[in-house]
């Protein structure tokens, strides 16, 4: 079939019937003059929640919708990676470091109008625990033994060890009403918004919070539009159907708004790294050398400009620069063929090996993939790459540890401690790097537990545990009618209330 | 004709059961678990199982089909594994987008297909009769995806006359808002439609001019116009109304390509989200009521092609008189 021949017809066609089209107008923007108090605020993104609970598998999009913006926790990780009060004015930390006192703000309503006490805070963390919890973050609170509520105002929590990160994980515990019903189509929070609509496969409504006990949002509705299609998506950014996309996830289309006046592009830390993740139990990369010489063998800063242009970062190991226990570890294995080749022969495969990589379906695993095929094949090593899907994932690497090698992004940060559990999926086992993650949550002060986890990432940098090929941008595309827009994507959340149009 | 009625609602119940067995079982022969849609990299091996318990998986599966019947024979199709929303609601809020779509599509499609189609028999003699039947020709190559990123970078991106996609939150609180946004994926799946119908009705219009009846009625003395009016068309229409039914059951679901490019919440977009969530409530329910659909279709295009055509409501050879 001739391509032009196609292209004519198509764009006579389109003329015949620009009729049909004529007289309806998509342009919304009206722009008043200083900043619209009551403006509704539409925000794109590709992360639909899939339920409203986080406790009950509501995924990415549902801390991306509702953390901040409609649940409250009682300590509030912002935009830098700090930690700070919210639901709580403050906590006490007995001498032994195992009974922590924690004070609730007081004044504090629900959407329903319920007051905040402390009962709702011991539920809170009790369906994080609870045996039907699909929270992501259960096992950090493994440590916690009871939990007790002297007064309304007070929450006291008794651990069975020391765990210094117990306030920042209870920056990731949603405060809900202990009284509500069907958590995972509806909601009662304490944050600045109520959810009005939801309409699943389309639109999430955020409505502002007349009761609200802190500062009242800056703008009065916010539409969240959920995408399927990276191009839909930016093509709505262009036609002003929305007004900022929380995470661009197509680099190639990152040049139309560039170019653009009318638009802002941010490029933010993101906390998402993409892994060769080696199975550690299984020959041959159970050999450190091995791994060692795949990732000397990969030229990690091509593929990452392949992929991304100029954004994103090279990291060396799993630590992004925003967790307090970072440095810059792409030297331990730098980018070095011949090396590689030594590594491999010293291993005992001068002629390489071949091995099967089970590679996610969506982007940009099997790009990834075929870059790191043809990088390998300069070592002698093959590569068949076997294409999976997210569900086969889930059931073959991660839960029956039924690979060899694969790809995967991981999203969440101070994640680095997952080299200290031997029966991740992964199956990385350094007793040494295992006692130190153990150690380092145990620690007193905070120095003491970033000195433990640098050791933690030097070591298994030192193994080549993984191969971290990079860390993602975090991309923040916006019209420039839009301010106070957070632009660092940790943990994909997005809070909206500061949003002003003007 | 009630005899008729009586058996086809009686085939439409056996062909619905059946369905509801084989949806069953062949969404159990898909790989896969749908408790890994819930959870996220840090689950542990308790709550995996916790999550096959909570959805019932864990379950025997001649109890889970049974459980599945009765809600079905009470019009319940449950809630959905992942979102925990009622199948039936969400349906129904996909179908305020799909029906419309479809049908306002299908109207499109034969308002330009029946009088092109009819020029290009009518004058296939003369260039624009041939020029018609080429296009048309032409069109049915054109895959749909390409055609709406065509009309979206015109009539979107560059003459800002249309919105490029979605739907409102409100749905048809503001019909004219809307409409405004059905306006390209109904142009594109109308055309799309229209390439293949348009030579349908080219062919069926072409046997009827050549046919003996219309001679033997113009040598009676009728016009050409009434000639054709009182044999033609209905002649013309039997074929025609048969492939206009299996058009509009195609497009009833067929629209998820549509959907994806103008990212509509139709049926057919539940259904691929249902599909890879491996979410069998929803996959269940979105295919029970398309069956249904097509069913109902399949019918009312009998129905009305019995209407049109007496012979084919002549008793059927060797039933009872």
């Amino acid at each position: 079939m001739n391509k032009k021949a196609v292209a004519l017809f198509g764009a006579a066609m389109a003329t015949v019937l620009a009729l049909a089209a004529c007289g309806t107008n998509a342009n919304g923007g009206s722009s008043t003059g200083g900043t619209d108090t009551n403006a509704t605020i539409n925000v794109g993104s590709l992360y639909e929640p899939q339920n409203l609970d986080d406790t009950a598998g509501g995924g990415q999009g549902v801390t991306e919708a509702l953390n901040g913006n409609v649940y409250e926790s009682l300590f509030k990780l912002n935009d830098d990676g700090s930690v700070s009060n919210l639901l709580a004015t403050g906590y006490q930390v007995s001498s032994d470091g195992l009974t922590y006192t924690i004070h609730l703000r007081t004044g504090v309503k629900f959407h329903s109008g319920k007051a905040l006490t402390s009962a709702d805070v011991k539920y809170s963390i009790q369906k994080v625990l609870a045996p039907n919890s699909q929270s992501a973050r259960k096992s950090s609170f493994t440590a916690v033994k009871d939990i007790t509520t002297p007064d309304d105002s007070t929450v006291v929590v008794t651990l069975t060890s020391r765990s210094i990160s117990f306030v920042y994980n209870l920056s990731y515990v949603w405060i809900f009403n202990d009284q509500a019903k069907n958590l995972t189509t509806s909601e009662d929070g304490t944050g600045p918004y109520q959810v009005g609509t939801w309409k699943r496969g389309s639109t999430l409504t955020l409505k502002r919070f007349a009761g609200y006990w802190g500062t009242p949002a800056t703008n009065a509705e916010v539409v969240f539009h959920y995408f399927t299609d990276a191009t839909a998506l930016n093509n709505a950014l262009l036609t002003n159907a929305v007004d900022v996309v929380t995470s661009e996830q197509s680099p190639d289309a990152l040049s139309q708004f560039t170019s653009n006046k009318n638009y802002k592009v941010n490029n933010g830390h993101s906390t998402t790294k993409l892994l060769l993740a080696f199975n550690d139990r299984v020959a041959p990369f159970n050999n450190t050398l091995v791994r060692k010489a795949i990732t000397s063998a990969i030229d990690n800063k091509k593929l990452l400009q392949s992929i991304w242009g100029n954004y994103g970062t090279l990291i060396g190991s799993m630590v992004p620069p925003t967790d307090p226990w970072y440095e810059d570890l792409t030297n331990v294995n730098p980018y070095n063929v011949s090396l590689a080749k030594q590594e491999l022969t010293q291993a005992g495969y001068p002629n390489g090996f071949t091995f099967t990589l089970d590679t996610p379906n969506y982007d940009p695993h099997p790009t990834a993939a075929t870059f790191i095929k043809a990088e390998l094949a300069k070592v002698g090593i093959t590569v068949n790459i076997n294409i999976i899907t997210a569900d086969q994932w889930y059931t073959k690497v991660y839960q029956n540890h039924d690979f060899v090698a694969t790809m995967q992004e991981h999203v969440n940060d101070r994640d680095v401690v997952w080299y200290g559990d031997p029966t991740f999926y992964w199956g990385y086992n350094n007793p040494q790097v295992t006692e130190w993650v153990k150690q380092a949550e145990q620690s007193t002060t905070t120095a003491q537990q970033t000195a433990l986890l640098k050791k933690v990432n030097e070591q298994i940098a030192k193994d080549a545990a993984s191969d971290w090929l990079y860390l993602y941008p975090q991309i923040v595309v916006a019209n420039t009618d839009l301010s106070g827009y957070p632009i660092n994507g940790l943990n994909s959340q997005f809070y909206v209330y500061d949003i002003k149009k003007s | 004709m009630l005899h008729y009625l009586l058996r086809r609602v009686a085939f439409l119940i056996v062909t619905l059961f059946l369905a509801t067995v084989v949806l069953f079982l062949l969404l159990r022969l898909l790989p896969g678990d749908p408790a890994n849609s819930l959870l996220s990299v840090g689950a542990t091996p308790q709550q995996i199982a916790a999550a096959r318990h909570e959805i019932g998986t864990d379950r025997p599966l001649p109890q889970q089909f049974v459980t599945w019947l009765g809600q079905v024979a009470t019009l319940n199709l449950g809630h959905s594994f992942v979102s925990t929303l009622p199948v039936g609601s969400q349906i129904t809020s996909r179908l305020v987008v799909t029906v419309p779509l479809t049908l306002l599509a299908f109207a499109l499609a034969i308002v330009i297909s029946v009088p092109v189609g009819f020029l290009a028999a009518y004058k296939s003699r003369r260039w624009y009769g041939a020029v018609l039947g080429g296009v048309s020709q032409l069109g049915l190559a054109v895959p749909v995806f390409w055609l709406g990123m065509l009309l979206v970078v015109i009539f979107a991106l560059k003459l800002r006359v249309s919105p490029s996609g979605g739907f409102p939150a409100d749905d048809w609180a503001n019909p004219g808002a809307a409409l405004n946004d059905l306006v390209l994926p109904v142009l594109t799946i109308a055309l799309v439609m229209s390439a293949s119908l348009i030579r349908y009705v080219r062919s069926a219009t072409l046997d009827v001019l050549d046919s003996d009846y219309l001679r033997t009625a113009r040598a009676l003395g009728s016009s050409f116009v009434s000639a054709m009016w009182r044999h033609g068309v209905r002649n013309a229409s039997v074929p025609v109304v048969s492939i206009l039914g299996i058009e509009l059951a195609t497009t009833f679901l067929g629209a998820v390509v549509v959907e994806s490019v103008f990212s509509l919440p139709g049926l057919g977009s539940l259904l691929v989200q249902g599909i890879s969530e491996h979410d069998y409530p929803v996959i269940q329910g979105v295919l029970l009521v398309s069956t249904f659909a097509v069913l109902v279709i399949g019918f009312l295009a009998d129905l009305t092609q019995r209407l049109i055509d007496p012979r084919l409501r002549a008793p059927h050879p060797g039933a009872a008189r």
